[in-house]
């Protein structure tokens, strides 16, 4: 009999992955909350929630776990890819005509365009932070964060670049929700139909949440 | 001259005798067994079954088949269920009571004590296949559920929905997985036995054909059990897979092993009928529709109006005015023999007029759709997929169709055949069902034989062989049947012919249905064999062989097994023109009363009719083993 | 009806195949699906060519060994219905049908249309059963199972083992084959003892057979032709999960 050559079996990576996923989401809702401050006064109260961050040593390890969870998320979606692609050596002549979700059968190249997007985003934010890119002009602090989104957003190409990002996103999301689930075994006759519902929701709330707050300094911010 | 068949019944009372004389069988210890092989071919239930439970012994068992898998054995598409005595309905069944529903249902043409026995294990099959996790229907009890059946008066037959033989295949599947896995059973998939081989006459092995390389490979054994079904694909047209054939076993009865009533072949009442003419199947709507079906043609002849617009007053329930008692729950055979009658007088319906309508409309307005769908859905559905017809709106047709061969490989009690070593179990033997089989019972029967039965009584036979060793196969008997099996697939192969084996198959069918099928007589079964004999003639000059021999060659698989059926056919006619009676089944026009019923002769016929080869192109002999009756009273079958 | 049928033509496992194009007429909207391509073959062979070969035998539905790649679609365009179920009439006159074999690393093509699914074969022997042995089967009824859960354990165990799951499975992954079978005994009691073992072991063989990974885009419930629920890949994944977190060392 053949034996399986892999380190972790099929179903420990699809569970690795979902709960990686997972706490991206989980992130996501962090990030985003943290993010909508900026439209609350003159981003005072954005400003003390980083402050806050940037002191709190509990944070500091946090960001290497989450730095962990999309290493892991990433390169699994890699290792995945190229397995699942070898797995077929001769494709169809005529594609799979299956009226699946495609939010589902995209998952990987809308997760490579969020990974684009998340190069850029580091960019902007994350490295300027590290020192490993400089300080856009006009900003003095590294951690001044609302600075530099004031800068970026009202730039109307990189609005719209972050926008079409954060439709991908969305469509990422809307699948990921209830595949986690899936993919955890946590599914139920009774739940499942308003875990995908709920999925729906998280997907829409996030992906619009962060998207106005580009709309917010492009059309209605004025210094 | 004629042959003295022993069938090696024990004595004594008929409850006790397999119990007192499996005491009696020898054995063969755990440390011997390894040294066993045993071949079984064929991997329907009783195949899987066998197969499993020797491995289970610990024997090293080879397990061949044609199809790619095991789980894909033609047991697979048995819908209706399977019978045990077990009395959960508390409505006096017993063993007694369906062995004795079994010798009537059989016409009273089946041995006494094998069929008693298989009622006797019935009860040990279901137990084993709720232990291998057989989804069963259950009541909200959590406890099995049965239903009743055609032809009994209690409800005993055990089943999981409409797929009661995929469930059960697939319960002997998981067995026979687990003795692969274990290294006790050796699965060889993709096989064609083309011959068995005898060894100073004991049967030593088979030659089988790999059908991916055209290889022809000899493999031995100590014993071989073959489980390779019926031959009811003889009509082209049946209920059967299309892989489904005689072949095996007809190369078991060349090397002299007696074939037993080879008339005795059921014809299944309800099938969807032929719609066009490169139809190579008739699917098979369960029995069970006859519970709430009412079946019915036009009174007047050539009626072609839409069955919705022919008013009560102008429909003929003619299974209800001829068997008012039973209506349309009659037994198959007679079932069939009365639509048969309808369409050849010509009121058949349909485009061909070979068909009747099977109406569920007062069972619909009796008990609503919804009642009718949870007992019927996914039959009903299986109706629209083929036909294109809604059955809940419009009648269905149906028409009978060639299914299941009471007839087989003759055996002793110990269900060994006539050639010391080789074993028939399931279809592929005589045994149990007489001249008529009762629905459920088969895939009762096939389980008991491999599960139950065989595994103690190959025992006895290997005793002998434990100091045997290996059992080699470059020996003389090996070569030779090699080379005759090589030389046949040369000799269809050089045909060169126009026609292909297919077609030769459907010309065959159709002879075999004509001449051969629900009604007989001297005259059409003489006439039969002369067609027949003529069909043969051609087909070795224009048979067409694409392709080679050496190579995955399906239309060559097709012509080995066409080539056989000729003989098969003839067989079957000589069985039935010796029988001068009409019995279960089989029905002779020369014998039956006034009103058209079958008449059986008990004083010249009770008997098993096995025939012997005596070589090609000359006439088989027939040798008799005497039925008799000691624990059932012999009656006439009525239905009125 | 006429038709253009575009077929995949390969002689053996080795050589390199390739679509032939065959026009046919008269067909019969009755025609089931295999008996149009029987009826192709008797032209074939009448022509003198080579006929196409494709597996078949039960022709109901329930055998599963037809399965061809019909038009994009394993087991073509009807939902709940076998290759040899499905009729012409579920087509367009004068359309053209591209027929192509299964397609994964697991299941090579041997010739034409018929391709090796031993690979669903090892996934069983690997744990697909419940060791009992003969005659050591205690009284069905001393065990009741609940409708509800029997009725269940049902809907898994009606797979056909026809491999469309994965030929239809954008990963070639088969998941909802080796989840069938799993959730079948694991939802009844007969077969929890050892559900754990199983699971492990049949995954194993899966991976090493060189399935794809799920990613959960569902197309295998959507063209499995007995309508098998992706809920019992959620109960293996479930099942798997407690095989690792609760396996037992044994000393």
């Amino acid at each position: 009999m053949k034996r399986s050559n892999t380190f972790l079996s099929s179903i420990s990576k699809k569970y690795i992955m979902a709960l990686a996923g997972m706490f991206l989401m989980l992130f996501l809702v962090f990030h985003l909350s943290t993010n909508l401050l900026m439209l609350v006064g003159d981003g005072e109260a954005f400003e003390r929630a980083v402050e806050f961050l940037t002191l709190n040593p509990a944070v500091k390890i946090m960001e290497y776990v989450l730095f962990a969870g999309f290493l892991i998320h990433i390169a699994l979606g890699f290792v995945l890819m190229i397995h699942n692609y070898r797995a077929r050596p001769v494709k169809y002549h005529r594609p799979l005509r299956t009226e699946t979700s495609p939010f589902s059968r995209f998952m990987f190249h809308t997760g490579m365009i969020i990974l684009v997007f998340l190069v850029f985003h580091f960019l902007h934010f994350f490295f300027v932070k590290l020192g490993w890119v400089d300080m856009p002009a006009g900003v003095s602090d590294r951690h001044d964060f609302y600075s530099m989104a004031v800068i970026l957003f009202q730039n109307p190409l990189y609005s719209a670049l972050y926008w079409l990002s954060f439709v991908f996103l969305g469509f990422h999301l809307k699948h990921a929700f209830q595949s986690a689930f899936q993919s955890l075994g946590l599914n139920h006759t009774k739940y499942t139909p308003a875990i995908k519902v709920i999925g729906t929701i998280y997907a829409i709330l996030i992906s619009v949440g962060f998207a106005i707050i580009p709309f917010y300094f492009l059309f209605i911010y004025s210094p | 001259m004629m042959r003295q068949l022993d069938s090696k019944i024990p004595e004594g009372p008929l409850a006790e005798k397999w119990s007192s004389y499996k005491t009696g069988l020898r054995l063969v210890s755990p440390a011997n067994k390894k040294k066993i092989d045993i071949i079984v071919v064929g991997t329907g239930l009783a195949g899987s079954a066998a197969a499993s439970a020797l491995g289970e012994l610990g024997y090293n068992v080879k397990v061949f088949c044609f199809q790619d898998s095991p789980r894909r054995a033609h047991s697979v598409a048995a819908q209706g269920g399977i019978n045990a005595a077990k009395n959960y309905r508390n409505d006096n069944d017993s063993v007694y009571r369906l062995f004795h529903d079994m010798m009537k249902g059989g016409d009273y043409r089946a041995r006494e004590s094998n069929v008693y026995r298989a009622a006797e294990v019935s009860n040990d099959v279901i137990d084993h296949f709720t232990a291998l996790g057989v989804p069963f229907a259950r009541d909200y009890g959590g406890c099995l559920d049965t239903r009743s059946f055609g032809g009994v008066q209690v409800s005993r037959t055990f089943y999981a929905r409409g797929q009661t033989g995929q469930q059960c295949l697939l319960g002997t599947y998981s067995s026979l997985s687990r003795q692969v896995a274990k290294g006790t059973v050796t699965l060889h998939p993709r096989r064609d036995m083309l011959d068995v081989v005898i060894v100073e006459g004991k049967a030593r092995g088979i030659i089988a054909r790999n059908l991916l390389t055209g290889e022809l490979e000899r493999h031995s054994a100590h014993a071989v059990v073959l489980a390779t079904g019926g031959y009811g694909t003889v009509y082209y047209l049946s209920t059967l897979g299309l892989g489904s054939n005689a072949s095996a076993a007809w190369s078991a009865y060349r090397k002299g092993a007696l074939f037993a009533n080879p008339s005795f072949i059921q014809i299944h009442p309800t099938s969807i009928p032929v719609l066009n003419d490169y139809q190579c199947k008739l699917t098979l709507m369960s029995e069970s529709l006859r519970n709430d079906g009412r079946v019915w043609v036009p009174k007047e002849k050539g009626d072609k109006r839409h069955p919705a617009g022919i008013p009560e007053e102008d429909r003929d329930y003619y299974l209800e005015r001829r068997y008012p008692a039973f209506g349309n729950l009659v037994p198959r055979d007679v079932a069939s023999r009365a639509a048969k009658e309808r369409c050849d007088a010509g009121y058949g319906v349909g485009d061909t007029g070979l068909s009747v309508y099977l109406d569920f409309k007062d069972a619909i307005e009796k008990q609503g759709e919804k009642s009718i769908r949870d007992k019927y859905g996914n039959l009903f559905e299986m109706y629209e997929k083929i036909t294109g017809i809604n059955p809940y709106k419009q009648p269905m047709r149906i028409y009978p169709a060639g299914h299941y061969t009471m007839g087989g490989l003759w055996v002793d009690y110990n269900l060994m055949t006539t050639i010391p070593g080789l074993y028939a179990i399931g279809e592929s033997n005589f045994s149990d069902h007489g001249a008529n089989r009762l629905g459920a019972s088969s895939l009762m029967q096939c389980c008991g034989d491999g599960y139950f039965i065989l595994p103690n009584t190959i025992s006895d036979y290997l005793a002998d062989d434990i100091r045997t060793g290996k059992i080699p196969t470059d020996s003389a008997p090996f070569e030779e049947a090699e080379h005759g099996a090589a030389e046949k697939i040369g000799q269809i192969m050089a045909v060169g012919g126009k026609e292909t084996a297919s077609s030769f198959h459907k010309r065959l069918g159709k002879i075999m249905w004509d001449h051969c099928g629900m009604r007989r007589d001297a005259g059409g079964l003489k006439e039969g064999i002369e067609l027949l004999n003529r069909l043969e003639e051609e087909f070795w000059k224009n048979i067409c062989v694409p392709g080679t021999a050496g190579e995955l060659n399906q239309e060559l698989e097709k012509a080995l097994k066409v080539a056989d059926f000729f003989e098969v056919g003839r067989l079957m006619c000589e069985d039935a023109l010796q029988r001068e009676e009409s019995c279960g089944a089989h029905f002779r026009e020369e014998h039956q009363t006034e009103t058209g019923e079958a008449k059986r002769n008990d004083a010249s016929f009770a008997y098993v009719g096995a025939w012997e080869y005596t070589g090609r192109d000359k006439k088989p002999r027939m040798h008799k083993e005497p039925l008799t009756f000691d624990y059932v009273e012999v009656k006439e079958r009525s239905y009125k | 009806m006429n038709f253009t049928l575009k077929i995949w033509r390969q002689k053996n496992a080795t050589s390199k195949g390739s679509f032939k194009t065959y026009s046919l007429d008269d067909v019969s909207p009755e025609m089931s699906f295999l008996e149009m391509l029987d009826y192709l073959n008797k032209m074939l062979i009448e022509q003198g060519e080579e006929p196409v070969v494709f597996e078949h035998d039960c022709r109901e539905g329930i055998c599963g060994s037809c399965g061809l790649y019909i038009n994009g679609r394993p087991h073509g365009p009807m939902r709940n219905t076998t290759t040899c179920e499905l009729h012409m009439r579920a087509f367009n006159d004068g359309g053209t049908i591209v027929i192509e074999p299964w397609r994964a690393k697991a299941f090579p093509v041997i010739k034409d249309l018929v391709v090796d699914r031993s690979s669903l074969e090892r996934i069983m022997q690997a744990g697909g059963f419940i060791s009992v042995n003969t005659g050591s089967a205690p009284e069905s009824n001393s065990n009741p199972v609940g409708k509800p859960v029997s009725d269940k354990a049902f809907d898994a165990a009606s797979c056909i083992g026809c491999g469309a799951c994965v030929a239809a499975c954008i990963n070639s992954s088969a998941m909802l084959f080796a989840a069938a079978k799993i959730a079948q005994y694991a939802l009844i009691p007969q077969g929890k003892t050892e559900s754990k073992e199983r699971v492990d072991q049949m995954v194993k063989q899966m991976d090493a057979e060189g399935f794809g990974f799920c990613s959960n885009t569902y197309g295998c419930e959507f063209d499995c032709p007995k309508g098998i629920s992706i809920d019992f890949i959620a109960l293996m994944n479930r099942e798997f999960f407690s095989s690792k977190v609760c396996k037992q060392r044994h000393t």
